[in-house]
């Protein structure tokens, strides 16, 4: 394999001309990045430009059909316990009734064999998290009977379980209302201060996360580019990631990313929420924001 | 005035139902979890096939149970989710098992009662050998899932991130489907092919519905299954009614209470909470 770029000390990960392949479809060709640690990085881009491969691939579900990528200075290798990971949400069982503490718990050593009973330094660090995240009282209810903000400050507990050097968090904004994704981007930005880890957080839209992030790692045809929002948010950087012409439009601290008259996140905001009809309101509601 | 006690084919009864509803019970837990109680029900019908076969080659109908719905589980587990989405295929293969099983039967005209055995179970003709080889069966199944049952949990309910932790899906879910299987042929000893539901999922629902921890909701279901196995062995007895008709509406009925109960719950925890609200 050859490693093009040698690793930095202070690299969280590392991309070294890596190709991702999913069913037969290039979704990364041939990237090169440094992740920094300690930071909060924003994870962009068009439906399908490759956001959760990325994620599953830093968690080795996905092996790179080119290229190395090391995650703290070790190859990405599956089961990795220094990655807190947040999936992107399918509805996590509604109705299911059990109660919040539960649900994060199975979490604490849930690879190992045997009966799920917890000694005293799992139970520790679950109350850990659940501090943390300042969800002590959702540990009582139950998960069905949660809205989606209260799910995903649980969800974020569980994937801080163990420690994690470095949390992946799959849009956890997906069917959130404006306000409650504030709550949830500062709530990862706090953490990424105070323990003094890596975020990387995908979401569709890129204002919710501008005073959170450090850096931005915009995708999208096969290609990445990664550095602060001033960098990578032109239009000459975004049209070579989207293959067509992109104005980007500043107004009032908010950035508009428009092909034409069509602003591209929106509209991939808008098509998601169609599969969701609960929540086409809030769609509407955030689309009727931009306008 | 003789108890039925008394009687040897009632304490058999009572000793397989015993060994098979705690079983069914635990195991049940699990499946309503993980959202697969169809796959009992369509173990259930490919199992009717194996049993009818094995009573044609002149075999034990439970071995060709056992062999048949294993074999159907461990196929059904690698298929994995490619089956989530082919309910006209699955419902087809179920209805030619169940065809496939009369012709057998139509073949063993001997057997005219085999069928109605098979189809809705007859707890009263078990015999002692078959108790233990239910004891056997049950024992291990149990001690399996017990190994497994911490990573299944997390497989369970938190699939990606449980992969992500380096937990094999498939691995688990192939295992979980062998010991749900076991269990399916083991339940239709009690209340036959077409009533599974009753002691794996009626039991299981019921127990999610009234408790919020896997430590109590697994004990809860076993605890339940085996009660209205008794009590519907003992209805049974006394009415003269079929076993698994008491068995059956026993398990609907508690089922039917729990949502009861836990819409009144919720209904509490709504009023405590607006309570607390106003003070």
């Amino acid at each position: 394999m050859n490693r093009a770029i040698s690793h930095r000390k202070d690299d969280a990960v590392e991309f070294a001309n890596v190709s991702l392949r999913l069913g037969g479809r290039t979704v990364l060709s041939g990237i090169s990045l440094h992740i920094p640690a300690n930071a909060f990085i924003g994870v962009l881009g068009p439906n399908g430009a490759g956001k959760t491969t990325l994620m599953r691939a830093i968690l080795g579900l996905v092996p790179p059909s080119n290229g190395s990528i090391s995650v703290l200075g070790r190859p990405a290798t599956r089961g990795n316990p220094a990655i807190g990971y947040i999936p992107q949400m399918h509805g996590a069982s509604p109705g299911l009734r059990l109660r919040g503490w539960d649900f994060v718990a199975i979490g604490a050593k849930g690879h190992c064999l045997g009966l799920p009973r917890l000694g005293k330094a799992e139970r520790a660090d679950i109350d850990r998290a659940l501090d943390l995240v300042g969800a002590r009282a959702l540990a009582r209810q139950h998960i069905g009977e949660m809205s989606g903000g209260e799910r995903q400050r649980l969800l974020l507990a569980q994937a801080l379980i163990g420690r994690p050097q470095l949390l992946l968090l799959d849009e956890p904004l997906i069917s959130l209302d404006p306000h409650r994704q504030q709550e949830v981007v500062a709530l990862a930005k706090t953490l990424q201060v105070e323990l003094g880890v890596t975020v990387l957080f995908s979401a569709h839209e890129l204002n919710p996360l501008l005073e959170a992030m450090d850096q931005v790692l915009y995708l999208g045809s096969g290609q990445a580019a990664l550095g602060s929002v001033d960098d990578v948010i032109t239009g000459p950087v975004l049209s070579r990631l989207y293959g067509s012409a992109i104005d980007v439009v500043r107004l009032k601290g908010r950035i508009f990313v428009m092909s034409g008259s069509y602003d591209v996140e929106q509209g991939a905001h808008q098509h998601d929420h169609d599969h969701d009809h609960a929540h086409s309101h809030e769609a509407h509601r955030s689309h009727a924001d931009h306008v | 005035m003789p108890t039925m006690f008394d009687y040897d084919f009632m304490r058999n009864a009572f000793a397989a139902a015993t060994i098979v509803a705690v079983l069914a019970g635990v195991v049940g837990y699990f499946l309503v979890l993980r959202g697969q109680t169809f796959a009992g029900h369509a173990l259930a019908h490919v199992g009717f096939t194996g049993a009818t076969g094995a009573v044609l080659v002149g075999i034990s109908p439970l071995w060709g149970l056992v062999s048949m719905t294993v074999a159907a589980a461990i196929g059904m587990g690698f298929m994995g989710e490619k089956l989530a989405e082919r309910d006209v295929a699955i419902g087809l293969v179920l209805a030619f098992a169940l065809a496939l099983g009369l012709l057998f039967l139509h073949f063993f005209t001997a057997y005219a009662t085999q069928a109605t055995t098979l189809l809705f179970g007859n707890v009263l003709s078990v015999d002692v050998g078959t108790i233990w080889i239910l004891l056997a069966i049950s024992a291990g199944t149990l001690a399996v899932l017990a190994v497994i049952s911490r990573p299944l949990l997390f497989a369970s309910l938190q699939p990606e991130l449980a992969e992500a932790k380096g937990i094999s899906l498939r691995l688990y879910g192939v295992l979980f489907l062998v010991l749900v299987a076991l269990t399916t042929a083991e339940c239709v000893q009690i209340v036959g092919v077409l009533l599974v539901f009753a002691l794996m999922v009626g039991p299981a629902a019921a127990a999610q519905r009234l408790t919020h921890s896997v430590a109590w909701g697994v004990p809860t279901a076993g605890l339940l299954a085996l009660l209205e196995a008794w009590l519907g062995i003992t209805l049974a007895f006394y009415t003269d009614w079929p076993t698994s008709f008491w068995i059956t509406t026993l398990s609907v009925a508690v089922y039917l209470v729990s949502l009861l109960s836990s819409w009144i719950g919720s209904r509490g925890q709504a009023l405590l909470s607006l309570r607390s609200d106003t003070i």
